[in-house]
């Protein structure tokens, strides 16, 4: 994916709440500011700004400081929020939005997260189904965790659980135009 | 056929219990369902945090499949698979949407397709008196705590049952004869999407959600997604280093649970592939005098 000008994408707050309304269906100016999803959220511990903070931040235009905050990728997407909103703001579908806007933006705080996504997919597009075995493998080397969770190994190998060598659908094609063609649509050429 | 079997990229690694268990009792139950012939990943968790159309695009094809091999339904086990196909079928309902899709995935869709998760399937279409006459070991005095986790339940448009307090695994539950408890943690998150990208968070809410079931009496958790149980047992151990106790719970499938019930082989449920030990607390239910 390209890197998106931040100063032509998020310097005007106005464009940022527009945009977010017409791609993703998002209003963050319903919210009132009650906190009832970060009152449920469960991930609230390990975030530096809550999700009503993100939200308020967002109404004030701060939005180069959401979009590179380590708190949009410690969501752990559980809709908790999303169904407690007496406003229906839908909070978690903001988050998501904010995470692809993040990457759009190259304003990614959390590179884990963004390594994983992209390896994920990558498996995703090359053999039509996710080989866990490749990504974690890929994910430990880029993010220098050699042994991450290497702990689970024999057990996982003795429970039949990993499988080294990736298994493929029988038309794996369909699957990375389907990647191909939303490239297509994004004006991206990969 | 009224099924399309939907089993993820789970179901054959990290939740092999659970894809061996679900082929025991669909078989068992002699159901009308037959696996999709080429269906490819959802995308979750990786597709909505990257493209709102991909997100839909990639499941949208295994809808499409599903018609024109002439299913009706398309049933799926892993609770992620779920949200997302059910996401992509809420989608297709709007035409101009359903268009984008179709052109993106090179195929058609009627839109008439349904995702229906296995769970549901168990509980509401197979009637009491069917389900009553396969048990053969019913799971009298097991305490279970029912534990959906997130993606079955939320967000509103795809749920199928209540996102604060569902029952619809706790009612399997009593049918097969055991005694779910009552607790709080039904659909807290366990941190499954976050246990590779954010251990320290994912650890800590796994904690939680066990150390609740605990506190409510019971003797093992039971669940319908392949992320909860993998993160629920394989990090167990690491959750009771955290909460400084030991918890010993054997975390089930539904599916895992009702072939018990049925009386089908442990090995042939995949029940020794625990982490957490989850034979021993099975055989030790009373035995039903036969006759």
């Amino acid at each position: 994916m390209g890197t998106v000008m931040v100063s032509t994408t998020v310097d005007n707050s106005e464009d940022f709440r527009r945009r977010l309304k017409e791609v993703y269906g998002i209003d963050t100016a319903l919210c009132y500011q009650c906190g009832k999803c970060a009152a449920g959220c469960p991930t609230a511990f390990a975030m530096e700004n809550t999700v009503r903070q993100l939200i308020r931040m967002i109404q004030m235009g701060l939005i180069r400081e959401v979009l590179s905050s380590y708190s949009i990728w410690a969501c752990a997407a559980c809709e908790t929020c999303s169904v407690r909103c007496p406003r229906e703001v839908e909070p978690a579908r903001l988050m998501e939005s904010l995470r692809i806007e993040a990457q759009r933006a190259g304003l990614v705080s959390d590179k884990t997260s963004k390594t994983f996504h992209d390896l994920f997919l990558q498996s995703v597009e090359d053999h039509g189904l996710l080989h866990e075995v490749g990504m974690m493998a890929r994910l430990n080397v880029l993010t220098g965790n050699l042994f991450s969770n290497a702990e689970f190994g024999p057990a996982m190998l003795a429970q039949g659980k990993l499988h080294f060598l990736p298994k493929k659908i029988e038309n794996p094609e369909a699957v990375a135009r389907i990647f191909a063609n939303v490239r297509k649509k994004r004006g991206e050429i990969k | 056929m009224r099924y399309g079997y939907y089993p993820g990229c789970s179901l054959t690694g990290t939740g092999i219990e659970y894809g061996l268990s679900a082929d025991a009792v669909i078989r068992h139950l002699n159901m009308d369902m037959k696996e999709i012939r080429d269906w490819n990943c959802c995308g979750a968790s990786s597709a909505h945090n990257h493209d709102p159309l991909l997100s839909i695009a990639l499941p949208a094809r295994n809808l499409a499949l599903a018609e024109q091999q002439g299913f009706r339904e398309v049933a799926v086990p892993c609770a992620a698979c779920y949200q997302r196909i059910k996401a992509a079928e809420v989608a297709a309902r709007d035409p101009l949407k359903r268009r984008e899709m179709e052109e993106v995935i090179e195929e058609e869709l009627s839109g008439a397709i349904v995702a229906r998760s296995l769970l549901e399937i168990m509980v509401h279409d197979i009637d009491d008196s069917a389900l009553a006459a396969q048990i053969r070991r019913p799971l009298q005095g097991l305490k279970v705590a029912c534990y959906y986790g997130c993606l079955l339940v939320k967000p509103r448009a795809i749920a199928m049952d209540e996102a604060e307090n569902p029952m619809t695994m706790d009612h399997l539950m009593e049918r097969l004869g055991a005694t779910p408890v009552e607790w709080g943690y039904k659909t807290e998150c366990c941190g499954g999407s976050l246990t590779l990208t954010r251990p320290d968070t994912g650890v800590q809410m796994t904690a939680e959600v066990l150390k609740y079931a605990k506190l409510a009496g019971a003797d093992c958790v039971v669940t319908p997604c392949p992320l909860c149980t993998s993160n629920l047992d394989m990090r167990q151990g690491t959750a009771e280093k955290k909460l400084g106790r030991s918890l010993g719970l054997p975390i089930y499938y539904f599916t895992e649970l009702m072939g018990f019930a049925f009386g089908l082989p442990m090995k042939t449920l995949g029940l020794d592939r625990h982490f957490v030990e989850a034979t021993g607390l099975l055989q030790s239910l009373p035995v039903p005098a036969s006759g």
